[in-house]
């Protein structure tokens, strides 16, 4: 049972990492389109030519 | 005189030399939309940022400081084919925005800390039936605890607080027993978790704020999105004015940047965006969107203007004495005041519940405590016990019966075309058994339409249509607008207060007044038929034709209150309007109950006897006159095209040119009462079953978590049946 030690925070630690990614895709504004990122994931490659708009 | 537009009032620094502005886009739909804005955008030189949110429908766009003029992202969107108008958050817009950050926030933590501490409860619940060593389950007792803790007093923050307000004020709301029951869930945990006890309830209370917070976030988001398609459509009205900005020069500004002592411009037909008084010019004004008086009005120096005036025949220079949002006439104010006032009396169907809710179970707790003390248990045991009634009663499931049902209530609604202004309208719109109507703008649709087109040849019609292309006065356009015309006559010439005239084919063309074109003796025909329309003469050559033009009904109204009145919903016509087109719409759409020419302290007086008889008044209506009437009414309704005022007091607000979302707005309410109703009962029946369990002290928390979990998805599952509205008119 000693392995418990070493599982239990293994554990709580991906679900902390799990959290913060939400909390940094919160922030960084992934959840303010939810329609759009649904389409951006299948629209085609802009063109090389064209500077890419981006954040 | 040169006119510039000035969109500098919407232009704000985003970081060093780059520019930022929103746009309102009309018409994105889809992937393809986004695209072609965001390249057609990008294109253009010196822009670093176009980026499409397609849920709000709007375009974020940055540049080079100083290199670019907002007008040309407007222009390029006109070329794409997208209507567009810069957008400006309204604070209330922000506020929503932040709240329902925060609720996912908060939602974000409790899941977390529900998926652990059920990790570390499930091995608990097995371990106790075989073989855990007691300090192996105190440890994992222990970290939950470390986990639940924290994680409960960040995410329970809207509970709180809400709970500790409703009792700041004296009185309780459904946060109060889940405050209460959350806090104590905990606090007993920890006491026998130091007493190496063998049940403790951090999952369980965990997981109540999580499926609270999923309630929560849903209704927020609600409100949230229903702000933005609201705010879109503000913006896209493109409310302007002609500002002097100096002798003889206008610039086109919005009217967000005009302030009190501006002079603007007023061209005809054009809509006055301020308040203001006239100090030079003489026109006609159509004040109906005000009074709903449909007779024009004659404005000379010294005459006061409201906002929602269309200007018809001349030029008028206006002093504004009020912009845009301080835009209203005292007494309207006044009477808007004191109807809210008696509006938020309104009790929602979650606050009656709870009121009641909240006494019976903490009585039960308490009962119980006692009881088993006096059966002869100690007072440990009897707590505990105690404990676990109000944790297995705390309203989860009841916290979600209302909330998930209004949300999807309000998608179907928005499908069929109506917004939802404030969160219980649902429910009161439920009730409503009696309509009042307002006739102009509201029956009538709020733009003029030729009546008598069929009389007219063709041929005839669509050159007057072509000729009228060259006016700018309303009646004009309307005669455009329903000739379908495209393509101007290029010769017209227009004579100011008379009407246009062209030669084509060597024939001279009229359009105007019946003087103008040499046909007063035709005028009486038509008036006499329908003393309600304006009179617009055509003559081509020797040929004379008389245009009647008039609001016309709307398209779907006779079936819209054949399908009220199918549903055993009274309706009558309140009118600011003069008798004969009052009764004209009354006799045409079958409607005995009306009254005209009435005042909107009239309004308000009529709605308070039907009150008094125990009606529940909708009051759909649109002009600044209905404001007051639309805030005393049990619930309202407004067009789109409605006056800021009335739009801004009404609960919902309907789009486009048909009546029908009122039915379909009444419908899917009553349905979504209907569920709301029924999702109590279940919540209510979940506890029935669940609640001696727990006073005979044998519930664990597994149990616990099970009913809870069991008894929400319940719920949610039967709100979904809230999505079919049905949007025909049966």
């Amino acid at each position: 049972m000693e392995i418990l030690v070493i599982l239990v925070p293994l554990a709580l630690m991906l679900g902390l990492a799990g959290l913060a990614a939400f909390l940094w895709s919160l922030r960084s504004g992934q959840y303010d389109d939810l329609d759009g990122a649904a389409w951006r994931a299948i629209a085609d490659d802009e063109p090389p030519q064209e500077a890419p708009a981006k954040r | 005189m040169h006119v510039s537009r000035d969109f500098s009032h919407y232009v704000r620094t985003a970081g060093e030399g780059v520019q930022h502005i929103d746009l309102a886009v009309e018409g994105v739909h889809c992937a393809g939309c986004m695209a072609k804005i965001e390249r057609g955008l990008s294109a253009i030189p010196d822009v670093t940022l176009a980026r499409v949110n397609l849920t709000d429908r709007r375009v974020a766009l940055e540049w080079k400081a100083g290199t670019l003029d907002p007008a040309r992202f407007i222009d390029r969107l006109e070329e794409l084919g997208y209507k567009a108008y810069p957008y400006e958050t309204e604070s209330a817009e922000a506020t929503e925005v932040a709240e329902s950050r925060f609720l996912l926030r908060c939602l974000g933590v409790a899941a977390f800390a529900t998926m652990n501490v059920m990790m570390l409860s499930i091995p608990v619940w097995s371990g106790n039936v075989s073989d855990m060593l007691p300090e192996q389950r105190d440890f994992f007792h222990w970290l939950s605890a470390l986990i639940a803790l924290p994680a409960a007093a960040y995410a329970g923050q809207p509970f709180f607080r809400s709970a500790w307000r409703a009792l700041s004020a004296k009185t309780t709301n459904m946060d109060v027993p889940i405050s209460i029951g959350v806090t104590l869930a905990l606090g007993m945990s920890v006491v026998e978790t130091i007493n190496h006890a063998e049940h403790a309830y951090f999952d369980a209370a965990i997981m109540l704020l999580t499926f609270l917070l999923v309630g929560r976030f849903l209704d927020q988001n609600m409100r949230r999105r229903t702000r933005a398609v609201a705010g879109n459509l503000a913006a896209l009205k493109a409310e302007t004015a002609a500002k002097f900005v100096g002798p003889g020069e206008i610039s086109q500004v919005p009217v967000a940047a005009i302030y009190p002592g501006d002079i603007v411009l007023l061209r005809p037909g054009e809509r006055c965006a301020v308040d203001g008084t006239v100090i030079e010019g003489r026109s006609e004004i159509d004040q109906s969107l005000i009074t709903g008086e449909t007779l024009y009005v004659t404005a000379g120096q010294g005459t006061p203007v409201y906002a929602g005036s269309m200007n018809i025949s001349g030029s008028l220079r206006v002093r504004v004495s009020a912009a845009s949002e301080a835009t209203l006439l005292a007494e309207i104010t006044r009477l808007l005041d004191n109807a809210l006032q008696a509006r938020s009396r309104y009790m929602r169907l979650a606050d009656r519940a709870s009121r009641l809710y909240a006494p019976v179970v903490h009585a039960t707790a308490l009962v119980t405590i006692l009881g088993w003390v006096i059966a002869g248990a100690g007072w440990h045991d009897a707590i505990v016990t105690g404990v676990a009634v109000l944790i297995i009663t705390c309203p989860c499931a009841l916290g979600l019966a209302i909330p998930t049902v209004q949300t999807i209530a309000s998608g179907a609604m928005f499908r069929s075309g109506v917004l939802l202004n404030s969160g219980d309208a649902i429910e009161r719109l439920a009730e409503a058994d009696h309509v009042i109507f307002d006739k102009t703008g509201t029956l009538t649709l709020p733009d003029l339409d030729v009546m008598n087109a069929a009389d007219i040849p063709a041929d005839v019609f669509e050159l007057a249509g072509r000729l009228a292309l060259s006016s700018h006065h309303p009646v004009a356009a309307a005669v455009a607008q329903a000739s379908d015309a495209r393509s101007p006559i290029v010769s017209a010439v227009e004579e100011a207060g008379q009407g246009v005239r062209a030669v084509v084919d060597g024939i001279e063309i009229r359009l105007g007044r019946p003087s103008f074109c040499g046909a007063e003796t035709l005028v009486s025909d038509v008036t006499n038929l329908d003393p309600e329309a304006s009179v617009v003469a055509f003559s081509k050559g020797s040929e004379k034709f008389i245009l009647s033009v008039r609001q016309g009904l709307r398209p779907d109204a006779q079936a819209v209150i054949a399908a009220l009145k199918a549903r055993n919903i009274g309706i009558e016509i309140l009118s600011g309007d003069r008798e004969p087109a009052v009764i004209a719409a009354a006799h045409a759409l079958g409607i005995s109950e009306w009254r005209a020419g009435v005042t909107p302290a009239d309004k308000i007086a009529r709605i308070e006897v039907l009150k008094q008889r125990g009606m529940k008044v909708l009051m759909v209506g649109d002009g600044m006159n209905d404001a007051p009437s639309l805030a005393a009414a049990h619930v309202s309704m407004s067009p789109i095209s409605a006056a800021h005022l009335s739009q801004a007091t009404a609960d919902l607000i309907f789009l486009g040119r048909p009546l029908a979302p009122v039915v379909a707005a009444i419908d899917a309410s009553r349905k979504a009462l209907h569920l709301m109703r029924q999702n109590l009962w279940l919540a209510i029946g979940y506890n029935v079953l669940a609640v001696p369990v727990a006073i005979s002290g044998v519930v664990t928390p597994l149990i616990a978590a099970a009913a809870m979990s069991g008894s929400s998805i319940l719920v949610m599952v039967n709100s979904l049946r809230a999505r079919g509205a049905s949007r025909e008119i049966a």
